[in-house]
């Protein structure tokens, strides 16, 4: 940046959080800190600032300034987005025009500390974690249509655009979903959106045997009745380190409070849904079981709360993120052995593991099985007192030389987010 | 046709020949080396035939050690590679080089594993998109995305262009349906992405892999994801009196909340070129018909159906017919699935464009395309995935005649710049190739074309794997490429397309 430029400019390196409110701006504040050799930290509003390694920059970038809807295309089933834009301003804009996000975007701000706060779109796609949606519909990285950001060098890139059939050049989209901003600074963002389902129901369907609950997953899973999510809450530990919030969290008039549950949602319209549920009764032989049913008052909160892990509400201690084959379940969740708060989505593949404070040698085991079983797993939520040696995210020696290569492609002195994901880059 | 830059050929390695051909004996059996004229002849090109190159020699690996052993070799010795599958590509993508060895993995033609419990199938990338299906379908399963050359062209290759079809808008392309793959890097390190667990952690390089045209990796192994088969199937076949009646009607349906299976167009040449050939009893009265098809369980697609024609009806079509039958619905589809050798029988040749618009301007696109009809005098037809944008104009014209030659592809070039200036994409589902390579800068600049150039370059740092291809070799806007078949003279003709 010249001097000239730099006066004009409301961005200056002497400042150590950098707030622009221009691509334009990203890109020349990238540009200085390319030519100081000044890690920075990469951030929306910092709803996901736990996730990963803590960091040591010289300088932190915030995006929050970067926000507002750039174009809405109902009926092209897309929004163009800035990158900083909260996602309840999306959501807001997609709800009066009866559509969603059908990824379901969670809100770690529970999980955090105990209230809402879901930040910015640029966060869901660094992070890629979708809702219970998921094994129906996508992650976050199959919704997006395309990107703007400035890599490491300060260029602007784009990769993508905004029609579903797109096969020009790689992928990027994909590349920096997930990446937890160690690509590319996003300032832009285009989504597919999806028409919102009319109604829902969730049946609720009571058994603490793993057996039973991994078939019932199986069935839903093999069933051409399209459930759109399903969930396992087991009874919390009987040990006073974990707060027990089931009992609090889900309370429903249909929903008897104790035991151990799964539950499964059907969308639709209301002929359609009557139709699904007849038959999913007989293919998951629901008369074997203690079920209750809860209407669709009951339902949407209901998922909005498995969704937003206010079952880890506030919690101190450790959250891991672990996703298997889904015929792993049973397994699994012998392994945990109900010495864990946990529970289960993603019909069976995801699961989610609170682990006490300072139980660094369990979060091993815990690893070790989950790789041995062809899964993975995220230290997502780390405890005041965590000081855990290994690796955070699960990879092997040549993804990693994979990534690292990639890493440099874009960002070739490494200063975005440096360590986040991988202390070797 | 006009010729394309080709990478310059490296005369040392075509002297080596021999000496590589006896190399790379050392990691294969001798039978899998194919290095004499007449046995590298059916080689020469894939599905994009107006080009033809003869590659130095073509290697049919067996196992995931051989192909790391020859990438590795070529790799240490500069020699290129050509990654290719069953060769059905579009584009040009596996188009040989003659200094390259071509990588055929035609040998890879086993499924592994089915794996209901998972949900998924592992496979080599060798199988025919449709061996997947038939592989699980006895239990009600099947793969979801389904190119027209299903029958034919392979998951690797499915998986090197992120192929889709007509049932992408519901179901998704390649991308979206793969769960892990096994590959091989230029210099010969195996590694696995993914494998049976839903995303990746890290960096999303199963995404990344997906639809890079064979430029980073080869792939060995892929994992699918399969779906159960929807309950029920049903077709609306509908007739509008105008372009913009049918192209609202399309916008009007997606904005109602419903997202069909498929959704496809065609216009009024092609309508008639389709019933002759199919005897589909298509309406004689519609400028555009359409196609939607509903899945899901019965009360669900019933509903789904009425309110369609409802739409239709507030959007003047002037024809409807709803299926009651699987054979109905079958025989809706059939003068859409013979869209090319009806259009074989029209002219002495056709170039087929492969763009993408937004669902809203294809009236616009459309009558632009009439216009360029009208300004170079050669007569085009039009079929279209209007569910999701993806248009295929088929333009008219006479090989023989140079000049009529040169306004076809003059003419091919300014509709993808129209559906790039409309915010399309110069491809939906046949890829860059070779054919596109010189238009990418409708789409990028210089600044996007290097990032993804830098990526190259990190993974396969010599450009020895598949050279020349998506990405341009002069950095200028040439005006060529395009599918070119000449008195279905295309290679495998008699496969359905588009």
């Amino acid at each position: 940046m010249s001097t000239e430029e730099k006066k004009n400019s409301q961005i200056s390196l002497d400042s150590e959080i950098l707030s622009p409110s221009t691509e334009k701006e990203v890109s020349e504040i990238v540009r200085e800190i390319y030519s100081k050799q000044l890690p920075i930290e990469i951030a929306g509003t910092g709803t996901k600032k736990g996730f990963g390694y803590n960091l040591q920059t010289a300088r932190k970038l915030t995006l929050s300034k970067l926000s507002g809807i750039i174009d809405y295309k109902k009926e092209e089933l897309y929004i163009k987005v800035k990158a900083g834009t909260p996602i309840q301003d999306i959501e807001k804009i997609l709800d009066e025009n009866n559509q969603e996000l059908a990824f379901e975007p969670i809100d770690f701000g529970y999980m955090i500390n105990g209230q809402s706060n879901k930040g910015t779109i640029g966060g869901y796609v660094a992070c890629n974690f979708a809702g219970s949606r998921r094994f129906k519909v996508g992650s976050v990285r199959d919704h997006i249509l395309g990107f703007k950001g400035v890599n490491g060098k300060g260029d602007i890139i784009k990769s993508g655009g905004t029609v579903v059939k797109n096969v020009t050049g790689y992928d990027l989209s994909k590349l920096i979903s997930g990446s937890f901003g160690t690509l590319v600074v996003l300032t832009e963002i285009t989504l597919k959106v999806s028409p919102k389902k009319q109604s829902q129901i969730t049946v609720i369907v009571y058994s603490d045997e793993i057996k039973k609950i991994s078939n019932l997953f199986d069935k839903i899973l093999s069933s051409s009745n399209e459930v759109s999510a399903a969930t396992f809450i087991p009874e919390e530990p009987d040990n006073e380190n974990y707060d027990h919030t089931k009992k609090k969290i889900f309370k429903f008039n249909d929903l008897d409070h104790e035991g151990s549950f799964l539950a499964f949602r059907i969308e639709g319209d209301k002929r359609s849904i009557d139709e699904r549920l007849k038959e999913l009764k007989i293919e998951l032989d629901l008369s074997n079981f203690n079920s209750s049913i809860l209407d669709v008052h009951q339902s949407i909160p209901f998922w909005k709360k498995v969704n937003n892990l206010e079952l880890f509400s506030g919690t101190k201690n450790n959250i891991l993120r672990a996703v298997l084959p889904p015929a792993k379940c049973e397994t699994f969740s012998k392994f945990l052995n109900k010495k864990y708060k946990y529970c289960i989505d993603w019909c069976g593949s995801l699961f989610w593991i609170e682990v006490l404070d300072k139980d660094d040698e369990k979060i091993n085991k815990i690893k070790n099985f989950t790789v041995e079983n062809s899964g993975y797993l995220t230290i997502l939520k780390k405890s005041e007192n965590f000081d855990f040696q290994d690796t955070l995210f699960t990879i092997d020696n040549t993804r990693l030389m994979i990534s690292k290569k990639i890493k440099e492609s874009f960002d070739p002195k490494k200063l975005f987010n440096p360590g986040r994901m991988y202390r070797e880059f | 046709m006009t010729e394309l830059a080709l990478p310059k050929i490296d005369k040392d390695t075509i002297s080596r020949k021999n000496q590589i051909v006896s190399q790379l004996k050392k990691f294969t059996k001798d039978e899998n080396i194919l290095s004499e004229n007449e046995e590298i002849k059916p080689y020469e090109t894939d599905g994009l035939a107006a080009y033809k190159q003869t590659p130095l020699a073509v290697v049919l690996p067996e196992n995931t050690k051989e192909v790391s052993e020859i990438l590795k070799f070529c790799n240490q010795e500069n020699i290129k590679v050509i990654p290719r599958g069953a060769g059905t590509g579009l584009s040009g993508g596996a188009l040989p080089l003659q200094d390259a060895i071509l990588l055929g993995l035609g040998k890879f033609n086993k499924i592994l594993e089915i794996d209901f419990e998972n949900k998924c199938v592992v496979t080599q990338p060798g199988v025919t998109n449709l061996g997947i299906t038939h592989a699980v379908q006895h239990k009600g399963y099947y793969y979801a995305p389904d190119p027209s050359s299903q029958l034919a062209c392979s998951i690797g290759g499915n998986v090197a262009e992120n192929s889709g079809g007509v049932h992408s808008l519901k179901y998704g392309t390649t991308t979206n349906n793969i769960l892990g793959v096994e590959m091989v890097m230029m210099d010969g390190t195996i590694t696995r992405i993914g494998g049976k667990t839903l995303d990746q952690e890290g960096y999303d390089l199963l995404g990344l892999l997906c639809g890079s045209e064979g430029l980073l990796g080869v792939i060995t192994e892929v994992t699918v994801k399969i779906l159960r088969k929807p309950q029920s199937v049903r077709a609306a076949l509908i007739g509008f009196p105008t372009v913009e009646d049918g192209g609202n009607c399309v916008s009007d349906i997606i904005s109602s909340g419903i997202v069909p299976a498929g959704m496809e167009m065609m216009d009024k040449a092609l309508i008639d070129a389709t019933d002759k050939f199919s005897k589909a009893g298509y309406p004689k009265d519609a400028e555009v018909l359409m196609i939607v098809e509903l899945d899901g369980t019965k009360s669900e697609v019933d509903g789904l159906l009425s309110k369609v024609s409802e739409i239709a009806k507030q959007n003047n079509s002037n024809s409807m017919k709803l299926s009651n039958n699987e054979k109905e619905r079958l025989a809706f589809w059939s003068g859409r699935k013979a869209a090319f050798p009806a259009c074989g029988a029209m002219a002495p040749d056709y170039y087929c464009m492969d763009g993408s618009i937004p669902r809203g301007k294809l009236s616009l696109i459309l009558k632009e395309i009439n216009e360029l009809s009208k300004k170079y005098n050669l007569a085009v037809a039009n079929a279209f995935h209007a569910g999701d944008g993806n248009l295929h104009p088929l333009i008219m014209f006479d090989g023989s005649d140079k000049e009529q030659l040169r306004k076809t592809e003059e003419f091919g070039a300014e509709i993808l710049k129209a559906c790039v200036k409309h915010g399309g994409a110069l491809t939906g589902e046949h890829g860059v190739g070779i054919e596109k390579r010189e238009l990418m800068c409708e789409s990028f600049n210089n600044d996007d074309i290097q990032q993804q150039l830098n990526i190259k370059k990190s993974l396969d740092e010599k450009n020895l794997l598949n050279p020349g291809k998506v990405y341009p070799i002069l950095r200028k806007c040439a005006e060529e490429g395009r599918v070119h078949v000449h008195r279905g003279e295309e290679k495998f003709p008699d496969l359905p397309r588009f």
